[in-house]
């Protein structure tokens, strides 16, 4: 059977890169004791499917793996005996079955909704931000090739100070194949270094949804 | 100013974005232990002096880990050296160095127990203690710094050290480390100085504090004598054992990110019978003491069910010589079959027996085969005792591409003693003929690596007496094997001469080497285990500093009444054995598997009481035959 979790990546998840939370979610199966189906071949792999890689120090709400499992059992069992094996830094919020032919992840996600926390505080902050919705366009480099941040910035506003005292900001981006926005590249744009802010991942957002 | 947990986890949030593998710095992996702090009475950081990738796969101190752990009054969490990225990052942004599991500083900790498996530790570990705000050296550590030990194969040889490390632990740890617990909490409650301390712990056997000894030197720089300088300071300090392995540590930290041994690891058995004499563990690690399969067995199944490991590692110095290694490979076999479960058993001894073994673990076969025959003619394997012919040798290599693996790996080392041009170019025509046997076998998939280090005299071994080749005789040794072995399906690797020369000069240093470690590490030397870190210039500058001559460690034949600095040290092998083998090995005799025949080494007489408390097979030594010493009875 084919099933699809829903799950958080926060804490010390939040540094782990995409093949390392691969491997974090294989070994959760095999302490599970849940039967993980493998690939057949020389090498046999694991059948683990993560949608949507999330860069390393963010963290996420909503990230999605589809499993393969050997046999069928009841999806209450499955969630239960997952989330007791889990290691600190994920958690599950629901498992689904799904059709064994339906198409990848990767393929179905339109968009994706961030919320990025300021550590600092930023005077002129709405002034920035009112610059970035106000442009047309707004041409970057990335990796030697230019695009428009602007057109793959699908809402962007300003929340009130969070239990901390820090400014906040959500965004929904594009996340379609060739054409993702990036919280770090609207980062640089604002004139924000990185690493005084903490970007989450709130939701993604499904063709047809 | 002392940061708080919270105050360094803040400053890392913002400081962690910007370094390399970011989770090296955070911990929080599944089977962490996170004790309450304040209601710990004795805290312990255990350090491994260099990057977590490397230090999470040592296996010594995940079995302290998990001891201390266990007791109700005791915590113990990890602590890895930054990279230079963070280091740099941590320096700039006030943050000292913490545990893993709180983010306590080190400051906070009572016991600080440094892991020295190797010398090339040495200048991070300073930078450790450094990084923490503890003063470097022992001498100025206040009443309210965390005491420093140390343990690993290297502190066979402490003195290099003797600056830095207030208390020693010599051979196995698992006993020594309770023990000293219970002293350190004696000493916490009660009045006495940091000195009183030092002097209680002395009197743990297998504990050696360097500041209650002094050494003299003779003119010609040798050592004279070494003194006690407490009347109850033993002398010399005799290596601790376990009498019978206690259980293996099953709870393992599961990382997060790769490290260099990401499985498993069971300890099969310690010690080894065979006897090659430039091999450090195998003289330092006597007797052989083994686990029973069962006991394995059931570690391995409770190990995969903490952590899902997709890997184990059945450790030994020489697995094939595990006298039921069969029956445990057999048996893990049964039941992991078809479980996606690989197998790694190293160090296999070179015949066809080995074969047999590695296809019965089928699943891990993709991982290479590997061998050390570490010489290539019958003569010079003579030399270093691990007789081996060469028929012998081709005919495994034979069955080992025959059964499926496209890929040996050999080690070899050159630099032995009374090397010849000829044994070296031996080496690569053995790899040739080794790569023949494969082509012949599977034709042109067959792949050969080469790793060929160079010898370094240790301490404790029947080499100890012996001068190390010059850096130009190695280079010359390893541009012949480079220039015979240039083949398509052929890769060699080898070792930097400096870094070797390095590992020589602190293997068989004295006292008066822990200046030019304390210099090196102020000249900059860091991660010098990292070939592309060694800095070899800050090394020849601390020697000019402090005005020593490195050719004095390494390049000179000792005579056999020499006294060494680390004579202070008993490993229970008597040195009248040691040179009584390395006479031997001037002879070309070998000696045969100490099982089969005892050589009376001196491990039996050092611990007779402990083998007649554990006899049977748990020990591969005889059973003692002498009477039991008898105890003075008191009569009141």
């Amino acid at each position: 059977m084919r099933i699809r979790l829903t799950f958080s990546k926060t804490g010390p998840m939040q540094y782990i890169g995409h093949l390392d939370l691969h491997r974090s979610w294989e070994r959760t199966f095999r302490r599970s004791g849940l039967p993980l189906a493998y690939s057949q071949g020389f090498h046999p792999q694991p059948r683990l499917n993560l949608a949507c890689a999330l860069p390393l120090g963010f963290t996420s709400q909503c990230e999605i793996l589809d499993a393969w499992l050997e046999q069928d059992l009841p999806i209450a069992q499955i969630q239960e005996t997952v989330s007791n094996a889990l290691p600190p830094g994920l958690v599950v919020h629901s498992v689904e079955m799904i059709d064994l032919q339906a198409p990848t992840l990767q393929t179905q996600v339109n968009s994706a909704i961030y919320v990025i926390t300021f550590f600092d505080d930023i005077p002129d902050l709405k002034d920035r931000l009112q610059r970035i919705i106000s442009a047309d366009h707004l041409p970057r480099i990335r990796r030697n090739k230019s695009y428009d941040l602007r057109s793959l910035i699908e809402e962007i506003a300003l929340l009130p100070q969070n239990d901390s005292g820090n400014y906040e900001v959500r965004v929904q981006l594009a996340a379609r194949e060739a054409a993702t926005g990036r919280p770090e590249e609207l980062l640089d744009e604002l004139g924000i270094k990185f690493e005084a802010t903490h970007v989450h991942r709130e939701k993604l957002i499904f063709a047809g949804t | 100013m002392v940061l708080s947990p919270l105050d360094i986890q803040q400053k890392l949030e913002r400081i962690l974005p910007t370094v390399q593998k970011p989770a090296r710095y955070i911990g929080g992996e599944l089977n962490q232990v996170v004790k309450n702090w304040d209601s710990i009475e004795t805290r312990v950081a255990l350090v491994f002096p260099d990057i977590y990738d490397i230090g999470m796969s040592n296996l010594g101190l995940a079995i302290l880990y998990e001891m201390i752990n266990d007791r109700p009054d005791a915590l113990a969490e990890r602590v890895y050296v930054p990279w230079n990225d963070m280091e740099t990052a941590m320096r700039i942004a006030g943050i000292p160095l913490y545990s893993l599991e709180s983010k306590q500083p080190l400051t906070a900790f009572n016991i600080l127990g440094l892991s020295l498996p190797y010398e090339t530790l040495y200048t991070n570990a300073l930078n450790v203690l450094d990084l923490a705000g503890i003063p470097l050296m022992g001498a100025d550590r206040r009443e309210m710094d965390p005491l420093v030990i140390a343990g690993g194969h290297a502190t066979f040889n402490p003195e290099p050290m003797h600056l830095f490390v207030d208390a020693f632990v010599i051979g196995d740890g698992e006993q020594v480390i309770q023990e000293i617990i219970d002293v350190y909490q004696v000493w916490k409650h009660s009045s006495l100085s940091r000195q009183q301390l030092l002097v209680s712990l002395s009197s743990i056997p297998g504990v050696y504090i360097p500041s209650l000894y002094h050494t003299y030197y003779n003119q010609d720089g040798t050592v004279d004598r070494i003194e006690k300088l407490a009347p109850l300071a033993p002398i010399p300090v005799l290596k601790r054992i376990v009498p019978h392995l206690p259980p293996p540590p099953t709870r393992f930290i599961v990382p997060n990110i790769e490290t260099v041994h990401n499985r498993v690891p069971i300890e099969i058995m310690r010690g080894c019978t065979r006897g090659c004499r430039f091999c450090h563990a195998g003289m330092v690690s006597r007797p052989v003491r083994e686990r029973s399969v069962s006991e394995i067995i059931q570690a391995i199944d409770i190990a995969l069910k903490y952590t899902g490991f997709e890997e184990i590692g059945l450790l030994s110095l020489s697995s094939s010589d595990y006298t039921h290694i069969s029956e445990l490979v057999q048996a893990i076999t049964d039941k992991y079959c078809g479980k996606h479960l690989g197998i790694s058993l190293p160090s296999l001894r070179i015949a066809s027996f080995s074969v047999d073994l590695m296809d019965l673990l089928i699943e891990s076969r993709h991982g290479g085969f590997t061998l050390a025959p570490e010489a290539a003619t019958d003569h010079m394997r003579n030399i270093i005792n691990k007789p081996l012919s060469t028929e012998q040798l081709l005919d495994t290599v034979h069955q080992i591409y025959s059964r499926g693996w496209t890929t040996i790996k050999l080690y070899f080392m050159i630099g032995h003693p009374a090397e010849t041009m000829e044994d070296v170019k031996a080496i690569a025509d053995l790899c040739k003929a080794v790569l023949a046997e494969g082509h012949q076998a599977i034709g042109h998939r067959a792949k050969l690596n080469v790793g060929v280090s160079t010898f370094i005299p240790k301490p404790h071994t029947p080499f100890q007496w012996v001068s190390c080749d010059s850096v130009e005789q190695i280079q010359s040794k390893q541009a012949l094997l480079k220039q015979e072995l240039r083949h398509r399906d052929i890769k060699l690797t080898w070792s930097n001469p400096e870094v070797t020369l390095l590992e020589a000069w602190l293997s068989r240093g004295d006292r008066r080497m822990a200046d030019v470690v304390y210099q090196a590490w102020k000249n900059g030397a860091r991660f010098d285990a990292w070939q592309d870190q060694f800095n070899y210039d800050a090394w020849i500058a601390a020697f000019d500093a402090v005005q020593l001559d490195p050719t004095f460690y390494t390049h000179r034949a000792r005579s056999l009444d020499e006294v060494f600095p680390w004579d202070l040290i008993s490993t229970g092998v008597r040195k009248k054995f040691l040179i009584a083998d390395f006479q031997l090995s001037q002879e070309f005799q070998t000696r045969i598997d100490c099982r089969a025949n005892c050589f009376a080494c001196g491990i039996l007489p050092a611990f007779a009481e402990l083998r007649r408390e554990y006899p049977g097979d748990s020990w591969s030594c005889p059973e003692v035959k002498s009477p039991p010493k008898r105890k003075a009875t008191v009569v009141s």
